[in-house]
């Protein structure tokens, strides 16, 4: 855009109720008024209740495992039972004429896993090379599910076994079977993954990744009066979302029709072209409800594609649910970690040097990291970071819910806590003192450790170890950070119906954050209207483009785009009622289902009136998601990464049984940061989810894989453990209003921060319970109690 | 799941006979209140090929409580023991093992027969996979034996196993027609086997019809104990019966229990010696406890289970007090 395409705006920012003041922002010409505080606003900022509250809990929802087609056929998978092998045949004769079976397809091609740089020998393998076990081969659809189950019993696969290694720790030596024969790289697709190019790899290490370091490390050692050293360990968390994932394919006359539980409805359609080379425009992806994901529903996937195969070969559609094991095993997962983090200060707190030595498993995918905080959220002039991916025989790790940086803050936010520790300086005044860089988040994070250390009494909180039984009880918090995320490529369309009808369209998709309400609150705010007056519609890749439900990005990029067409449509409206109500079409406000002139509400029309007396047909409005007034710090593909982001700081109190290693986390508070929280009721209840699952990850959750077989052993909803109702903490949730003066609504989101600090909360409040630290996740009662006999 | 036929059973002697014709080809498995039966049939561990419905027996749900002792038949719920008042006055630490077992809607369905006869818990044991796999080769021992584990590394799933056995109860079995027999609980557990099909003494065809428990003198304490990572619901690392005679103040006779730290729940003998004769305070509980354990030989990633044992040994007996 050329400058004349600008305008220069005072806009209020700052935090509302504590520090708002006027500042300048170029702003694009044609950009709505900026809106006043939630308070003054109607709809914006209200807690609407969820539109689709009722549609989920009486059942009516249609989640793909509901979706029913005529003709439709059952597809099951055949996984691998070995870790590690050449498939040296496959023969599938029998289960085609095993009764019911429709169609018979075997993968030629994996996706979501690392590949060799240079595919040498194996590119002339007859099948893709099995490097984990429970990695999908083929699959059968069939008239039932149990037709398709016993006709993939009669597929004999025969293996070349090759040796394997599961363990981290293993798989680190250089003696270990290598998991890949060479070099690799893990590409990025429509269905996402990747990670940095060109790295090096030896045997199953690749790396180093140094970004973010800085400076000179040494000095920043010899600098610091105190240096803190520490080892900490994450380990594999599976999504384990409540809908597996699941797909409906229906190819017919070369169109094809997917009915995904996903993220993202463009992704499928992108990476259903990629595969069959399809023009994008004869793939339709619908997704009316999604059970979650957690960043693991990308793309079409493994069984996808093998779904589509099924149904252009057996020309009826198919249907692909995964079972639970193999929702555990093969569609992603939380990487573990080893970091090795040494941090140096002065004496009064201000950091000198940050180390990190790391390395993250993600089994057969790349893209292990352990996120941006260490180098990124406390300024320090010396930084040093190496971080190694580590390759094992298991399954691929997939983005989950602030991916590294949950991991990441575990190690940082401990660590800056025994810095405290050793200097003698309050965690919460140490956080003063060294978060300091100039964004908005670090602003917020100031307001909320200020706010929660009120609420939650925190100057109640003694020294660490105190209490004299075996019982002992303590409190703690960290801090969250999360990148403010601006997708490019999002548009909403608006249609109004002479009738009054409004329409709100974009290619989204509300994947249970409650994005169909917040998108109506905004339409509804413009147009005078209640959130319910407004039909929303997502989900389908016919629409507008619009944003992946991943990266905390679709409030921040839908509601900017959703506001400008709206408001588009109102000025429209406002020009052609204007006659009607003989006042200048500038004058005329939109308020509870009226249009009427500003401070005149006598000279006022019904909004349906109004439309009916102009003799308006229909009216479609369409607007784009604009930079933001700022701009942004860097751009990566569709992503714009702002110099703001999000924050957030959480405090826990927990009560250590040191006898028997069992940990209860009794209290939570969240104080978050969001930009304008569209509809706190909703932001609410992301926080809410957000500190469950960091509970869980930080307690209870841990795949754990057999070495000799590669087997998860625990790949169940019973043995894979996750937080109940007894363990889920009392939970406070506190919001902050941030006006960013950045967009047209200034909304930013919050899912990921909401995770990001939990565990590292929780961790700071075992050793302010026991006086001793906690570097190994899970909290489980056997890495407790080695916690507690430690030096 | 492979298709099964289903059989509602109306007398015990019919089930019996049903149960009979099962051969390897055509196993047929009796079913009560079906928890574990279904989960071992979603895992491909068990294929029957006919389903006998027990619930449709009318006479195998009473309770039957007097001087004498108590029955409880065998398809008497876990929600029923758990809150029976009968039960809860005098046989508190059953009452205590039902009501933390699993969860409130499984409670409701399982019974007490299904309860003893199923199967382990055991990762291993739970996964197909593995029933081609020696024991050998098993490394993932968080949830094994810590005593007795050379022989096998599982352990009986049965909490309420536990306090029945530091109750003395004996178990009821009839192949019909009146052929009965009775054995102690003690007798009649075996150490699970990943290749045997049951983990008791149960013949083919042989139906649990009820568990009986000698009456509770007024001197008698109890108190049990079930401890878990999680606390909603959740398998135990160890669980623990005391069952104490008294005489006054001090110890006349003791039963001390340990579950799911052996393949069989533990009659811990040398923690009960201890007892006898003493007084219950925090000096000999805590010596009953550390003489318990001592006989211990954990596996690889369970020794946290002896401290823990320890703890709750301790905790049990004095809560007993």
């Amino acid at each position: 855009m050329s400058a004349d395409a600008f305008e220069q705006r005072s806009l209020p920012a700052g935090i509302v109720g504590d520090a708002v003041k006027q500042v300048t922002r170029n702003v694009p010409r044609g950009e709505p008024p900026a809106w006043p505080a939630n308070a003054e606003l109607q709809v914006v900022g209200k807690d609407v209740p969820r539109m689709d509250a009722l549609d989920k809990v009486t059942g009516r929802a249609r989640y793909t495992f509901d979706v029913q087609l005529p003709r439709m056929l059952y597809a099951r998978t055949l996984n691998s039972t070995v870790p590690h092998a050449r498939i040296k045949s496959i023969d599938t004769s029998r289960a085609e004429k095993s009764p019911g079976v429709r169609a018979v397809h075997v993968l030629e091609r994996l996706l979501m896993i690392a590949e060799l740089r240079d595919p040498g020998d194996e590119a002339s393998e007859p099948y893709p090379i099995v490097r984990f076990t429970g990695q999908p081969i083929a699959a059968v659809a069939a008239t039932s599910a149990r037709a398709a189950e016993a006709a993939l019993e009669l597929i004999r696969v025969e293996y070349e076994p090759i040796p394997h290694v599961t363990e981290f720790e293993d798989a680190i030596q250089s003696s270990s079977p290598p998991v890949f024969p060479g070099p690799t790289e893990q590409r990025a697709t429509a269905g996402g993954g990747g990670a940095a190019q060109g790295l090096p790899q030896k045997g199953n290490l690749r790396g180093p990744s140094t970004g973010g370091s800085r400076g000179e490390i040494e000095r920043g050692f010899k600098e610091a009066d105190v240096v803190v050293e520490g080892e900490y360990r994450t380990q594999v968390q599976t999504h384990t979302p409540l809908e597996p994932h699941g797909i409906v394919a229906d190819w017919r006359d070369e169109e094809l029709t997917i009915y995904a539980s996903t993220q993202h409805v463009m992704s499928v359609r992108d990476e259903a072209a990629e595969i069959f080379k399809l023009p994008k425009e004869k793939i339709r992806a619908i997704s009316d409800y999604t059970g979650g994901g957690f960043g693991a529903k990308y793309g079409v996937g493994n069984y996808g594609t093998l779904a589509i195969h099924l149904s252009r070969k057996a020309g009826a559609p198919v249907r692909l649910v995964l079972d639970r094991r193999e929702e555990h095993v093969s569609v992603g997962n939380r990487p573990s970690t080893l970091q090795r983090l040494k941090i140096g200060a002065k004496r009064d707190g201000s950091l000198t040097a940050i180390e990190l030595h790391s390395f993250g498993t993600g089994g057969v995918a790349a893209g292990a990291g352990v996120g941006m905080c260490h180098h990124s959220m406390y300024p320090c002039p010396n930084v040093s970071i190496e971080h190694y991916d580590v390759f094992t025989n298991a399954g691929p790790c997939a983005a989950f819910r602030g991916p590294g940086q949950t991991q990441g803050i575990f190690a940082l936010e401990q660590a800056i806590d025994a810095v405290a520790a050793r200097l003698g300086i309050d965690p919460i005044a140490m956080r003063d003192k060294i978060d300091t860089r100039d964004a908005d988040d670090v602003r917020a994070r100031a307001a909320e450790r200020r706010i929660g250390a009120e609420k939650f009494g925190w100057s109640r909180r003694r020294a660490p170890g105190s209490d004299a039984g075996p019982i002992k009880r303590g409190i703690g918090m960290a801090q969250s950070m999360w990148p403010y995320i601006v997708n490019s490529y999002t548009t909403c369309e608006i249609r109004i119906a002479g009738d009054g009808t409004v329409d709100a369209f974009c290619g989204t998709q509300d994947i249970g954050t409650g994005t169909r309400t917040v998108f109506a609150q905004v339409v509804a705010e413009e147009l005078g209207l209640r959130a319910e007056d407004v039909r929303v519609h997502v989900g389908d890749s016919r629409f507008p483009p619009g944003p992946p439900s991943g990266g905390s990005r679709v409030t921040s990029s839908l509601t900017p785009a959703a506001r400008n067409a709206a408001h588009a449509a109102a000025r429209d409206i406002a020009s052609r009622v204007a006659p009607l109500l003989k006042a200048p079409a500038d004058e005329l406000i939109f308020k509870k289902g009226h249009i009427e002139r500003r401070g005149d509400s006598k000279t006022s029309l019904g909004f349906a009136e109004a439309l009916r007396r102009a003799g308006i047909e229909t009216l479609v409005h369409r607007a784009d998601r604009r930079d933001d007034y700022e701009g942004y710090a860097r751009k990566a593909g569709e992503l714009n990464i702002s110099p703001h982001a999000i924050g957030g700081v959480q405090f826990a109190e927990v009560c250590v049984d040191t006898q028997t290693g069992a940990v209860k986390v009794e209290r939570m508070l969240a104080v978050h940061d969001c930009g304008r929280p569209i509809n706190p009721k909703l932001v609410e209840s992301q926080i809410l989810g957000g500190v469950v699952q960091g509970v869980s990850y930080a307690l209870y959750e841990d795949r754990r894989l057999d070495a000799a077989t590669g087997v998860q052993l625990n790949a169940n909803i019973d043995q894979y453990k996750i937080v109940g109702s007894r363990e889920t903490p009392q939970i406070e949730v506190h919001l902050i209003e941030l006006i960013g003066a950045q967009s047209s609504t200034d909304a930013r989101g919050v899912a990921e921060p909401a995770n990001v600090a939990t565990a590292a909360a929780i961790a700071n409040a075992f050793f302010n319970a026991t006086g001793k630290r906690i570097y190994t996740l899970p909290m489980t009662p056997a890495n407790v109690l080695a916690a507690l006999r430690a030096e | 799941m492979r298709s099964f036929e289903w059989v509602d059973a109306k007398s015990v002697d019919e089930a019996v006979s049903l149960l009979t014709a099962t051969t390897a080809n055509a196993p047929v498995i009796a079913k009560a209140g079906g928890m574990d039966l279904l989960d071992l049939m979603k895992e491909g561990i068990v294929q029957p090929a006919r389903v006998v419905n027990l619930k449709s027996i009318p006479s195998l749900g009473d309770v039957k409580l007097d001087n004498s002792g108590m029955q409880l038949g065998a398809l008497v719920t876990l929600a029923q023991i758990e809150r029976q008042p009968g039960i809860r006055s005098h046989y508190r630490a059953l009452a205590d093992a039902a009501a933390h077992a699993a969860t409130p809607q499984v409670r409701n369905a399982a019974t007490i027969g299904g309860n003893l006869l199923q199967r382990p818990r055991c990762w291993y044991f739970r996964n197909e996979h593995f029933h081609r796999v020696t024991e050998a080769d098993h490394s993932e021992h968080q949830h094994h034996a810590i005593f007795e584990n050379q022989q096998t590394v599982m352990v009986h799933a049965s909490t309420l196993a536990t306090p029945l056995l530091a109750y003395d109860a004996s178990i009821h079995l009839t192949l019909g027609k009146g052929a009965s027999r009775s054995v102690a609980l003690k007798d009649f557990l075996l150490p699970p086997s990943m290749t045997r099909d049951r983990d008791t003494i149960i013949a083919d065809g042989e139906i649990l019809t009820h568990i009986s428990v000698p009456p509770i003198h007024p001197s008698t304490r109890c108190a049990y104990h079930k401890q878990t990572e999680r606390d909603s619901y959740d398998w135990p690392i160890c669980d623990v019966a005391v069952v104490l005679q008294m005489n006054g103040d001090t110890v006349a006779s003791a039963k001390v229990v340990l579950g799911w730290v052996a393949p069989v729940p533990r009659r811990a003998v040398d923690a009960e010696e201890i007892l006898v004769g003493r007084s219950l305070d925090d000096q000999s509980a805590s010596e009953a406890a550390a003489a318990a354990i001592r006989s211990a030989t954990p596996l690889a990633r369970n020794a946290y289970k002896v401290p823990v044992l320890e703890t709750v040994i301790k905790r049990t007996i004095l809560a007993a007090k």
